[in-house]
């Protein structure tokens, strides 16, 4: 074995230990004399637990190179991977009880999660389009399924058939955007597309920006930016709540690891002709958020609309395109990723002796039932509507500063009065939990691990503010190395 | 003489179809999947036809991954189209509105 292939091997190392480790439990599930999804699901957290390890590994290294390019390993893709990685592990452990006691508890299910982890660890890292593509739909057919994993509920199959259409569509433009780019640039890898899209006189070849927007729209999809939002709040809502949770948090994440990727190094040149798109795509994003999430009952649909609100504001920094404005959506993302989670783990423990609830009206008076749920929830909805001193605020903060310092006025003024009226529903929720008389049927207890999933989430967007400096500079770091391999530091 | 502008403009056209097709059918899911493949297979024309111009094999090299991964979507699509039928009894598009959207 040569060296170069050998150098390889260890770029790739986490996403082998994910791939490899997801085949032998499917193994151990497979040929298990007895039940064998308890051990499987402790072994894939296990395994994500060990590549995010390895991927941190990485961090302070400089930019590396593997498979003729085609794979990029950096501080950013490091950074994004960890977060990725222990958003998955923490959706297995927070749905293990409820799928087990929905009666949905199959070992595939984790394992599909470390295949859809296996993903998005190759997207975070993709430097081709190839491998950019491979890595997306390795980590979208994984989740078609997962979202279709109540296979007996109509609601649940339903939600996976209408991602699976709504999804490959969108695979289906944005490979279509990448055939275009390659034919105009002669190069399927991001360094050398980046040589070939540079505008004169600030604008660049009709032919070249058509695949551009159809790339833009197959990844503004993957986060749920506003036109391409349709599938998120029935997906969110059919899917059984512990795959939802999953949902909100990892996939956005990697999601907008690429979406950053591709810009900056392929297109970072080119920026005129995308940055009007960002802020477009942003404001869009941030008022539907805001108004369409209002006349919601259903908490998860709630929660969708949030999350499509978030993605408009981590896409605010996105605009300013500067290195303040990647880390600044680095850490936005990192932060709002602790937060849903959190929500979700609260989400979770929304059950009576019926079984699982999810109206908002069922918070009813939580605060005098169950005051710890209560408390968990009033903190980080106030975190999610960006009220100081949570840690939420600070992720707004840096964002609309970086749009500010980049010369984007109107889009932050608008961005801070879509900021104001989400306030509304959210601040709605604890006034339910803390103002309304509570309903007879009581909300049973937080079962252990979410309770404790629930606190610790709490209490870091709590505590955000005393010591925020370490998750800054990690922020800065990575941000710094992508904005280097798209060669615009210097603005 | 067909050039690389023939073979673009082809692809666009099916392209088109394609999208048109998952948004204008009315009547049936699988129709809807025979568009997702149509839409692929235009963007499979787009890439040979420009590796065959350009002089470089990444292009095909890039349609033989998409046609791979093309008949993993379609296996998955219709595993989902299966499971959804036996919960619905049909396949219709109107039926699929148990949640408005």
């Amino acid at each position: 074995m040569t060296t170069q292939f050998m150098n390889d091997m260890l770029l790739i190392l986490p996403e082998l230990v994910l791939f490899l480790g997801a085949m032998g439990l499917l193994m151990v599930g497979a040929f298990s004399e007895k039940d064998a999804t308890r051990s499987v699901d402790y072994g894939a957290v296990g395994l994500l637990a060990l590549a995010a390890v390895l991927a941190a590994g990485y961090a302070s290294d400089a930019t590396a190179y593997a498979f003729n390019k085609s794979f990029v390993m950096d501080s950013f893709a490091a950074l994004m991977k960890v977060l990725t990685f222990g958003a998955t592990a923490l959706a297995i452990i927070m749905s293990q009880r409820f799928l087990r006691r929905e009666k949905l508890a199959r070992f595939e299910h984790s394992i599909l999660l470390v295949l859809a982890a296996t993903g998005m660890g190759l997207m975070i890292s993709a430097n081709d389009l190839i491998s950019l593509y491979m890595g997306i739909e390795l980590q979208s057919l994984a989740l078609y399924v997962v979202a279709a994993i109540n296979r007996d509920s109509l609601r649940s199959t339903e939600a996976g058939l209408k991602y699976f259409v709504l999804g490959a569509l969108s695979s289906g433009m944005l490979l279509y955007g990448a055939s275009l780019i390659y034919g105009f640039s002669g190069s399927t890898n991001f360094n050398e597309i980046a040589m070939a899209f540079q505008p004169e006189d600030g604008i660049l070849p009709m032919a070249q920006v058509i695949g551009l927007v159809f790339l833009m729209a197959g990844l503004a999809f993957k986060i749920s930016a506003v036109p391409f939002h349709m599938w998120t709040p029935d997906v969110y809502e059919g899917a059984p709540t512990s795959v939802t949770a999953f949902f909100a948090a990892a996939p956005k994440l990697a999601g907008m690891a690429i979406f950053l990727r591709v810009m900056m190094t392929g297109f970072g040149e080119a920026m005129v002709a995308w940055q009007q798109i960002i802020i477009l795509i942003s404001i869009a994003s941030m008022a539907l958020g805001a108004f369409a999430a209002i006349g919601q009952h259903n908490i998860k649909r709630l929660m969708a609309y949030s999350s499509i609100g978030h993605m408009g504001f981590a896409l605010v920094g996105f605009a300013a395109v500067s290195p303040a404005g990647i880390s600044s959506v680095i850490l936005y993302m990192a932060l709002y990723a602790v937060m849903t989670l959190g929500t979700f783990a609260c989400i979770l423990s929304m059950r009576r002796d019926s079984g699982p609830v999810e109206k908002i009206d069922d918070l009813a008076g939580l605060s005098q039932t169950r005051p710890f749920m209560a408390g968990c929830l009033a903190i980080l909805m106030f975190s999610l509507a960006g009220i100081p001193p949570m840690a939420g605020f600070f992720g707004k903060l840096f964002v609309f500063r970086a749009a500010i310092d980049a010369g984007l006025y109107s889009l932050s003024i608008l961005g801070v009065l879509a900021s104001v009226v989400g306030a509304y529903y959210y601040l709605r929720i604890v006034k339910i939990m803390y103002l309304d008389p509570p309903s007879e049927d009581v909300n049973e207890p937080m079962p252990r691990e979410l309770a404790i999933l629930a606190g610790g989430l709490t209490a870091f967007t709590l505590l955000f503010f005393v010591y925020p400096a370490p998750f800054i500079e990690l922020a800065d770091m990575a941000g710094a190395a992508l904005t280097a391999s798209g060669g615009i530091s210097a603005r | 003489m067909i050039g690389l502008t023939h073979y673009l403009t082809l692809a666009a056209i099916l392209f088109t179809i394609g999208v048109f097709g998952i948004f204008l059918n009315r009547k049936n899911v699988i129709i809807i999947l025979m568009s997702i493949e149509l839409m692929l297979l235009a963007v499979n024309i787009n890439l040979v036809a420009f590796s065959a111009y350009l002089g470089d094999l990444v292009g095909q090299v890039f349609a033989l991954l998409v046609l791979t991964v093309a008949a993993g979507e379609a296996a998955i699509g219709l595993a989902i189209l299966v499971v959804y039928f036996r919960n619905r009894g049909g396949i219709a598009i109107e039926d699929v509105s148990q949640m408005k959207g």
